[in-house]
């Protein structure tokens, strides 16, 4: 049977077919589907972690017991993830342990576009990077078969263009695998220092084993060409290269860590030219050229952004390999649409005020980020997942005090990294104001359930915690819940905490708007209208940034355009009708 | 079809525009074609520029189409299709959902939404189809269906048989509602 599949479907189908028993992940995007389709096999135990750390560690653990385990995340999840990720090195995955890495080149989704590829080299593990859907379904039983074989977790790289396109795959039944079991060994599973030093050399020795296996396995094949030009490539660079120059021979890497550079250094010698196409960092280009085998790559493809079909023909073309063609049609200048905050979203309420009190926000990562942007223009900082919270203690501490800073965190951020900030900022006597912009889900990556959500991946009830209660366990004495949809309420509380020396913590507590948890309703009261006999044309109804307010087709006696309220996109919130100088926004009856 | 065609799909997030790529990879596969398709999502739903790449032919190997070489646009608004005009063939097709969707951007200073992106299509593309799929949609009783009247009106320019196209609208469409979808792309496809 054949299905169109993403590249993440097609991972989850292959650990469905090829008998993984736990698959654990915390959402980030391109990564984030691969979890949601897992978990549509109740065959295997699925579930959303708190962090990637976690995440790792339960995976982690299932191998430890002999079953076949996946962890997947975005890119910048590993860095959450590094320190266990690293030190299993030394312990192995007996029962089989896939890692995967969601890089995002480009950025579509990301703070940064770091090249994971170099975990695998850092860590010592091979590196298996799909090149289509069919492949990111196959490569998932290689990698299993590998990692039990030389006892190693495999880094399992896969990019957004890989993750998120869509292609024919030929689908296969369930393979069975028991779960072998814990096999008590201390020397292996207890890293102290002495198993350590015993080990280090095993994990050196095993990485040998693993460059034998990268000479001879299929995933590294050569594809003869014609024209005496050689490429080397991996990922979707592959498809690319194949798109412009289909003359060309091409050794194309499945498995990118360690090298095959004997089958490299032969390659080379059969072609007259020999480049590397591979998309962000000379990863293979820079060990190529250190094993003494010439080659080109960076020269011509920038480590900067993704690559595109276009740009791999650009380099043939700077290299003298391709003719250059006729020029193509120009790009027309358009509109831009940047994405701004659902109609009824929480957030809106929360930075208008924020930026109307003029402090100083430390922001943090998910869609409150888009506060930014313009016309709310709220948030001064944001660098990595509960930065918020440290950042804010630092600037209070540099400064002499926390007032006038404001640490803005998303409920899911919270509990992935937030609590310790939270808990350091109480010892630490900071002073600042921290707001949990609390919408109960994990709202940028497309609704993912969290421990404060009352339910799990799997969709079973669970316990839900509470913030408040959190933050007070953590030693915050002054705790606020505020309604944002409720201006003046939120911009009085706000501005009290913000004055007063001692640590607060801010809860808003209004619900996402796209994605509310299975148990909170979606808000979704009558919508509201502007009322063309009163409105003057001011525009302040769009400094809250809302899709459903755009131009109407009337003006006021001085040409200035007056608003437009769409009722199919309006939730009723109420926030631009409470902004409006002369109450010309009305709730319909 | 003897060579791969290239269907870049384009819209603002919200509008359809994954769904109606998603129907056509399959229609493809149905007809016993390599399929691929590509986009990128995460932030596609907050209102922003939507387009999604699908190949179809015997051997596909980028999910990417390169500019240029788009055999057909199908713009699920104006100023989208104007966006991505550099795309298509000299030769190629562009359909145009005629309706516009003005960003709230629009209405702050230095941000203009185009005058006449239908007309500026005009003037460098020659193949350019208007279609007012709303107004079709409508008529059949439902706004929604403005995503089957495209595909309908999409499936005149691609040389796959229609009883591909009726059997994945059919399957794929909420229970209930197939025979009105087949209506709907009938409608899209000249044919009711």
């Amino acid at each position: 049977m054949k299905s169109i599949l993403s590249g993440n479907e097609a991972v989850a189908r292959g650990c469905y077919e090829y008998g993984v028993h736990v698959a654990t992940a915390y959402p980030g995007t391109p990564s984030t589907e691969i979890l949601e389709n897992i978990a549509k096999y109740p065959e295997i135990y699925s579930e959303w972690s708190p962090n990637e750390k976690v995440a790792f560690e339960v995976a982690m653990g299932a191998t430890f017991e002999g079953a076949r385990a996946l962890v997947a995340m975005k890119h910048v999840g590993l860095n959450v993830a590094a320190d266990p990720f690293m030190s299993v090195s030394l312990i192995g995955a007996p029962g089989g342990f896939i890692v995967v890495s969601g890089d995002d080149p480009g950025m579509h989704s990301s703070q940064n576009e770091q090249d994971n590829r170099y975990y695998a080299k850092f860590a010592g593990y091979p590196c298996l990077e799909p090149a289509d859907s069919q492949e990111s379904k196959d490569f998932v039983g290689v990698a299993l078969d590998i990692s039990s074989t030389f006892d190693v977790p495999v880094l399992f790289r896969m990019t957004t263009r890989i993750c998120h396109s869509k292609g024919v795959v030929q689908l296969g039944e369930r393979n069975a695998y028991p779960v072998k079991g814990f096999q008590r060994d201390p020397k292996k599973f207890v890293v102290l220092p002495a198993h350590g030093r015993v080990r280090h050399p095993w994990a050196v020795e095993r990485l040998h084993k693993l460059r034998d296996y990268s000479e001879k396995t299929g995933l590294n094949t050569i594809e003869k060409g014609s024209n005496g030009v050689g490429i080397i490539t991996d990922g979707v660079a592959y498809q690319y290269v194949k798109e412009v120059i289909p003359e060309a021979s091409i050794l194309k890497l499945g498995m990118s860590y360690p090298l095959p550079i004997q089958k490299i250094r032969s390659f080379a010698r059969s072609v007259k030219t020999l480049f590397v196409v591979e998309e962000l960092e000379p990863f293979i280009e820079e060990q190529i050229k250190a094993a003494g085998i010439a080659c080109e790559g960076k020269k011509y493809w920038s480590n900067v952004g993704e690559l595109t079909p276009e740009l791999v023909e650009k380099g043939f073309i700077e290299a003298g390999v391709l003719k250059r063609t006729v020029a193509k049609s120009v790009k027309e200048e358009v509109i831009i649409r940047p994405p701004i905050f659902c109609p009824g979203c929480p957030h809106r309420g929360l930075y208008y005020v924020l930026k109307k009190l003029k402090t100083v926000v430390t922001s943090d990562i998910g869609c409150y980020t888009l506060g930014v942007l313009p016309p709310l223009e709220s948030g001064d900082t944001c660098v990595e997942m509960g930065a918020s919270i440290g950042v804010a203690v630092g600037m209070a501490k540099a400064k002499g005090s926390g007032k006038g800073i404001v640490a803005t965190i998303g409920d899911s951020t919270f509990l992935h990294s937030g609590m310790t900030g939270l808990l350091n900022a109480v010892n630490d006597k900071a002073g600042i104001t921290v707001v949990i912009a609390d919408n109960r889900i994990t709202a940028m990556t497309g609704g993912q359930q969290h421990p404060g959500t009352g339910e799990t991946l799997m969709g079973e009830k669970a316990k839900q915690v509470e913030l408040a209660k959190i933050c007070q366990a953590l030693g915050v004495e002054r705790i606020k819940v505020v309604d944002p949809y409720r201006l003046e309420e939120t911009q009085k509380t706000l501005k009290e905490e913000i004055e007063t020396e001692e640590i607060s913590a801010v809860i808003t507590n209004r619900p996402c708007a796209l994605f509310p948890a299975k148990n909170r309703k979606r808000i979704r009261q009558k919508p509201y209208r502007v009322d063309l006999e009163k409105c003057i044309g001011c525009h302040t109804c769009f400094k809250v940034s809302c899709p459903a307010i755009s131009e109407s087709d009337k003006k006021t006696a001085k040409g200035l355009t007056k608003s437009h309220i769409d009722a199919t996109l309006c939730t009723g919130c109420s926030v631009c009708a409470q902004v409006c100088p002369v109450n010309a926004i009305l709730q319909t009856e | 079809m003897e060579k791969t065609t290239n269907v870049l799909i384009v819209g603002v997030g919200g509008q359809g525009v994954l769904l109606a790529s998603e129907l056509l990879s399959a229609v493809a596969m149905e007809a016993g074609y390599d399929a691929k398709k590509s986009e990128v999502h995460g932030m596609a739903q907050r209102g922003g520029v939507v387009s999604s790449h699908v190949r179809i032919g015997e051997k596909i190997y980028s999910p990417l189409i390169k500019e240029g070489e788009a055999d057909v646009i199908l713009a699920f608004e104006q100023a989208e299709a104007l966006r991505w005009i550099h795309f298509l063939k000299e030769d190629g097709t562009i359909i145009i959902n005629d309706y516009r969707l003005v960003p709230p951007i629009a209405s702050m200073k230095g941000f203009h939404y185009p005058e006449d992106p239908i007309g500026a299509v005009k003037k460098r593309i020659k193949n350019v189809k208007v279609v007012d799929a709303v107004s079709m949609a409508e008529k059949l009783g439902n706004s929604r269906l403005v995503n089957t009247v495209l595909l309908g009106v999409l499936s005149v320019s691609l040389d796959i048989e229609e009883k591909f196209w009726k059997k994945v609208v059919r399957d794929r469409v909420p229970k209930g509602t197939e025979d009105l979808n087949v209506k709907a792309f009938r409608e899209g496809r000249g044919q009711n």
